[in-house]
């Protein structure tokens, strides 16, 4: 009985007699225990191995279906959920930069210079975003900017267009014609934007809200409008 | 020993019991004590009766006590949003007490009842600033048309000068105001002075009189132009004096009468700058002009 008790108490140390460290247990090797055959769960999160092409594509991705939504303004939450601000400031760079070049006897006197187009755009936007959330608007501060900024994108077309149009002539019929467009993408750009915004607002402030998205539209088209090529 | 831990241990069991009858009943710490004792036929009812008694009580003591609802300290974004409580139809309202001024009504007391609001101050301003520097734009163009060495000028820099003259004014002319009316009033301050808020509140919605009156200066008639101030003063004016006499003519008639023309001296300054400064029409205005369609670009400007 005692060789017995020995061997009892000796069993729950015999297996470990027979480790030897060195040979049985590696202590080297990943801890992560693969999910898939091939992948490991850090690939979907882990952009750092694709090509750059691959990463630039990706965003024009994102901006470009955001441009295909605010053409066809339909009520969905893409443009609020994945905000991103590339898409406001490609399309600000561009609006200044086709702003340029107008009216240039002297810079006083003339159109906008390029930064005001900017602080125009961008602190219009913050204006406004502002604005909504104070009057209690549940829409979030980027997401506000995103919309706003994104909803440009009817005006930029018409500023092309009324650039193109300009170079063939700048008579009544250029300016009826320049009237009509920039009157239709105005129209266009806040009823997109009101589509998206108008909804975070309780319903006896819509008003108060969509107004100041309003003049924003207004004063853009104006810019857009009164652009007078130099001589 | 066991007495009191058990009142204790019963106490909340009571009050659980409590919440799980009725789960819509809002529950006050105070309170906790009453539906104990009175824990007998209908003690949801009681719990339901006594809260709701108090929190009406402390609704209309809230309404008497009036008077400002800043929430919260100026760093927290509450504070700003208590400036911004209206609705679409109080601001409309608004607007109309600041276009049609009656004699009997204090625009800050009948219109603002005490709950001020920068929002109608902040975009009026706005609104004025474009609405003037484009409407100059297009009456100095109109006045021009007729002109074959005039070539259109969108003319941008003047948002800038008109946003800064525009909104020193509406915020820096009450300062003064309120800061002097405090000053004056010493130590009765809280018996018929105006909030800071208030005064912005009244010379913001006071300048609302004069956005029509910018888009109508774009008709290029001298006499015109001279009507529309006037009138546009007029109103305006009114409002402004309509509210500050009853609490200005307290004081010594000197200081009364000299603070009301201030305020008008003030008011016509800026009417009359905007119209010089934005709308100069110049002197040779074509008589067949005004009556011409104003889309007729002239050609003649870019004949070679």
């Amino acid at each position: 009985m005692a060789t017995a008790a020995e061997e009892e108490a000796s069993r729950p140390f015999a297996g470990l007699s027979d480790v030897s460290i060195s040979e049985d247990i590696a202590v080297e090797g990943d801890i992560s225990v693969p999910v898939g055959p091939s992948a490991r769960r850090d690939d979907e999160f882990s952009t750092l191995d694709e090509p750059v092409k691959e990463t630039v594509l990706r965003d024009l991705r994102a901006v470009g279906k955001k441009f295909v939504h605010v053409l066809y303004p339909k009520r969905s939450s893409a443009l609020l959920r994945d905000w991103d601000l590339w898409g406001p400031l490609l399309l600000c760079v561009t609006l200044a930069l086709l702003l340029q070049g107008g009216a240039a006897d002297s810079d006083y006197q003339g159109g906008p210079q390029f930064a005001e187009v900017f602080v125009i755009v961008w602190f219009g936007s913050i204006i406004i975003t502002l604005n909504s959330k104070l009057l209690g608007g549940t829409i979030s501060f980027f997401q506000s900017l995103c919309v706003l900024g994104y909803c440009i994108l009817p005006l930029t077309a018409a500023m092309a267009v009324c650039r193109i149009v300009l170079v063939a002539g700048s008579g009544a019929v250029s300016f009826a014609v320049r009237l009509v467009v920039v009157t239709a993408s105005f129209g266009w750009s806040t009823f997109a934007s009101t589509a998206f915004l108008a909804d975070s607002q309780p319903t006896n402030r819509k008003a108060l809200v969509v107004y100041p998205v309003f003049l924003f539209y207004f004063v853009i088209g104006w810019m857009v409008l009164t652009f007078s090529p130099s001589q | 020993m066991a007495s009191p831990h058990d009142l204790h241990f019963q106490e909340f069991e009571e009050a659980a019991e409590l919440l799980s009858a009725d789960p819509g009943a809002s529950t006050l710490s105070m309170s906790a004590s009453n539906p104990i004792n009175t824990a007998g036929a209908a003690p949801g009812e009681d719990v339901k009766l006594d809260l709701s008694e108090d929190e009406e009580g402390q609704e209309e003591s809230s309404e008497l006590l009036g008077g400002q609802k800043a929430a919260g300290g100026f760093w927290t974004f509450e504070y700003y949003q208590s400036f911004f409580d209206v609705d679409t139809v109080q601001v409309l309202d608004r607007v109309k007490g600041s276009v049609m001024p009656l004699p009997g009504r204090n625009f800050i007391k009948h219109h603002l009842r005490s709950n001020p609001d920068l929002y109608g101050p902040f975009w009026i301003c706005v609104t004025l600033v474009f609405s003037v520097v484009i409407s100059g734009n297009l009456s100095s163009f109109l006045s021009e048309m007729g002109n074959p060495s005039y070539h259109y000028r969108p003319q941008f820099h003047r948002v800038t000068i008109a946003a800064v003259v525009i909104f020193l004014y509406a915020w820096l002319v009450p300062v003064a105001l309120w800061g002097f009316l405090s000053w004056r009033q010493g130590s009765e301050r809280q018996v018929g002075g105006y909030t800071f808020l208030e005064t912005v509140c009244v010379y913001g919605y006071s300048l609302f009189i004069y956005i029509p009156t910018s888009v109508l200066w774009i008709i290029p008639f001298e006499w015109l132009h001279w009507t529309l101030i006037l009138v546009a003063m007029v109103v305006s004016g009114s409002v402004l004096v309509l509210t500050f006499w009853p609490v200005v003519r307290d004081d010594t008639k000197v200081m009364s009468v000299a603070t009301v023309v201030t305020i008008l001296v003030l008011h016509t300054l800026l009417a009359v700058g905007c119209k010089m400064y934005f709308f100069h029409t110049e002197v040779h205005v074509p008589t067949a002009a005004p009556t011409s369609p104003p889309l007729h670009v002239t050609v003649a400007t870019r004949a070679h």
